[in-house]
């Protein structure tokens, strides 16, 4: 997945006709690099699958927290590094889906499965919803719009105290069953765990997916370009909103799997403050590949959880390091290590 | 080729465009012949771009119609008019940088075919999109630079792909803002071969603004001479040459470099 990504955005080395595919050295960039990537992409996953054996405790949590931040930070980058849209309120799509959840549990106790797919439609619709007056904005405006309402959103949720229990959020609800007949011990961490990797995976295929098909080729046109893609007949502000409605949705989901991890739902998951984390993952890790994001939210959680460990200064060091990053790696510490590879060959 | 026998693919009824107390665009009337090359001369800031704006949905006029084969498109936004044929080039080139050039003109593709609501294909494998893509590549004789980033090639080799970008649209009508502008002298000429080409196809309707005197008259079934937003000449190139006010507003001193 790393190395097909890398031929859609970096240069691409003379066309290689070997393999098959439709067109010379269109998939496919080179063989070995691909097997690497393939390779790279295997030893990920296998750590990830084995982590509860073999990590410490502690790191279940950390490595959940990861998964889910990094699912929300790549549907973040649907807009951004895919669409061209700065938006500052994903978290109102996140808050919602672990509202959602939170609120089922709590008062029908539905299977968990459920439970996220609720999530999933409720953060669609406000996501439409929001989006349908944000995308006709540009630029900052667009970014200022989505601000105002994903303070809105907070406002709600805090304020509605009959609803969502103010600022104390929806907790105590219990986690029951998974759903489809699996008999999984969804309070067990490390079971839990398992559940949002496979989850987790399942989403980001999907999204991988809708980044290369032709839909996301419009996309990717639009953030180059987005005058010259009106001018090829394409309704840009449908495209842009289909973009932020679907990555509001996978949002939702990420929320969704937030709640019964936390065992809570409270404000502070929609506050504006929580809308900077995705745009910060996406910094570090680099916006410019699909897997930039999660390799952001890995990032950032566990700078947090070494340097609080070490300073109460956590937010001074991030700041030093995101400034570092945007001054001389502006592509991200993925994006960064591959053309370091690729130069080395 | 009398007017009468003619076939009209675009009529312009007082078309002006007014910023603030200047008039872009005054009180233009214009029919354009379907498969004629027209090119729109005049010094700079005559309103030629702004005119192409006009037309192309960039702007809204202030005043007068645009009707196209027999529509009102006037205030239409840009993808409507794209889909209904119209399709423009850029003054400074307008293309997809990062991406690859054939990734360019299959933007264009998809969007033609109506493709970009497929969201569960992998658009590197998209055979119809990308067969269109390669005979245009080829027509224009970007095959070889197929596989490079748009960014990274000539400023020439640019150009040829924002016209193949404009030409995916399949269009009936090509609005062309200075396509050889900055362009080698071997470069214009390719350009000019490629307009004649397909002007003589019969697909398409050329209207083409230019400075190069040599490529107008060597293009151009007619030319419309712009001066201050208005029109000033309308007529075939043997005329607008000897047009003394023609002489006396734009072309001056230029009497050599007319020569065809």
């Amino acid at each position: 997945m790393l190395s097909q990504e890398k031929t859609l955005n970096g240069e691409r080395p003379a066309p290689v006709a070997l393999r098959g595919a439709a067109r010379g050295g269109r998939a496919a960039a080179s063989g070995s690099k691909a097997w690497m990537g393939w390779l790279a992409g295997a030893v990920v996953l296998a750590l990830l699958v084995a982590l509860p054996w073999v990590a410490p405790y502690f790191y279940i949590f950390i490595a959940t927290e990861v998964l889910i931040l990094g699912l929300l930070a790549a549907s973040f980058n649907l807009v951004f590094g895919y669409t061209g849209m700065l938006s500052f309120g994903h978290a109102a799509f996140f808050g919602i889906g672990s509202y959602a959840v939170a609120m089922l549990l709590q008062a029908y106790q539905w299977p968990l499965l459920a439970c996220l797919l609720v999530a999933v439609i409720v953060a669609m619709l406000l996501a439409l919803t929001i989006g349908f007056f944000c995308v006709r904005l540009n630029e900052v405006y667009f970014a200022m719009l989505t601000l105002a309402f994903g303070m809105m959103v907070f406002s709600i949720a805090h304020q509605w105290r009959s609803v969502t229990n103010g600022s104390d959020g929806i907790a105590g609800f219990m986690v029951g069953s998974f759903g489809l007949g699996l008999d999984l011990q969804l309070g067990n961490p490390s079971v839990y765990y398992h559940v949002v990797l496979v989850i987790v995976l399942l989403a980001a295929a999907l999204l991988y997916l809708i980044c290369r098909s032709s839909f996301g080729l419009i996309l990717r046109a639009i953030r180059q370009n987005p005058e010259r893609v009106a001018f090829c007949g394409v309704n840009v502000r449908v495209y842009r909103l289909a973009s932020f409605t679907v990555a509001g949705a996978f949002a939702g989901l990420a929320g969704g799997l937030m709640a019964p991890f936390l065992r809570i739902a409270s404000p502070e998951l929609l506050h504006w403050s929580m809308s900077a984390e995705p745009v910060l993952m996406t910094i570090l890790g680099g916006s410019g590949y699909f897997l930039g994001p999660f390799v952001g939210a890995a990032m950032f959680v566990l700078l947090e959880t070494w340097i609080t460990s070490m300073t109460q200064a956590w937010m001074l060091v991030l700041g030093i390091i995101l400034a570092f990053m945007v001054m001389f790696f502006r592509r991200g510490l993925l994006g960064t290590l591959l053309d370091w590879i690729r130069e080395r060959k | 080729m009398t007017a009468a026998t003619q076939d009209i693919i675009l009529q312009v009824t007082g078309l002006g465009k007014r910023f603030g107390g200047v008039d872009a665009v005054a009180n233009v009337d214009l029919d354009v012949y379907r498969h004629e090359t027209l090119a729109i001369i005049g010094p700079n800031g005559a309103g030629k771009t702004t005119f192409y704006n006009l037309l192309s949905g960039r702007m809204h006029p202030s005043s007068g119609r645009i009707v196209y084969e027999g529509r009102d498109i006037t205030g239409m936004p840009p993808h409507e008019i794209s889909r209904l044929g119209i399709s423009r080039s850029f003054q400074i080139n307008n293309i997809f940088e990062e991406m690859t050039v054939r990734e360019n003109v299959e933007v264009a593709v998809t969007a033609l075919r109506g493709e970009g609501r497929r969201w569960h294909n992998v658009a590197s494998r998209n055979r119809d999109v990308q067969a269109d893509a390669g005979a245009l590549l080829e027509r224009l004789s970007l095959s070889d630079l197929a596989d490079q980033r748009a960014g990274v090639i000539s400023y020439g080799d640019k150009r040829l792909v924002e016209i193949a970008v404009v030409l995916a649209t399949r269009p009936k009508l090509v609005l062309l803002d200075e396509p050889t502008a900055g362009m080698t002298p071997d470069e214009t000429q390719r350009v000019m071969q490629l307009v004649k080409s397909l002007g003589q196809s019969g697909d398409y309707t050329f209207l083409i603004t230019e400075h190069d005197m040599n490529v107008v008259f060597g293009l151009a079934d007619r030319i419309l001479v712009m001066h201050r937003g208005q029109k000033l000449v309308l007529g075939t190139p043997e005329e607008v040459r000897a047009h003394p006010e023609v002489r006396r507003a734009y072309l001056g001193t230029a009497d050599e470099e007319m020569a065809p």
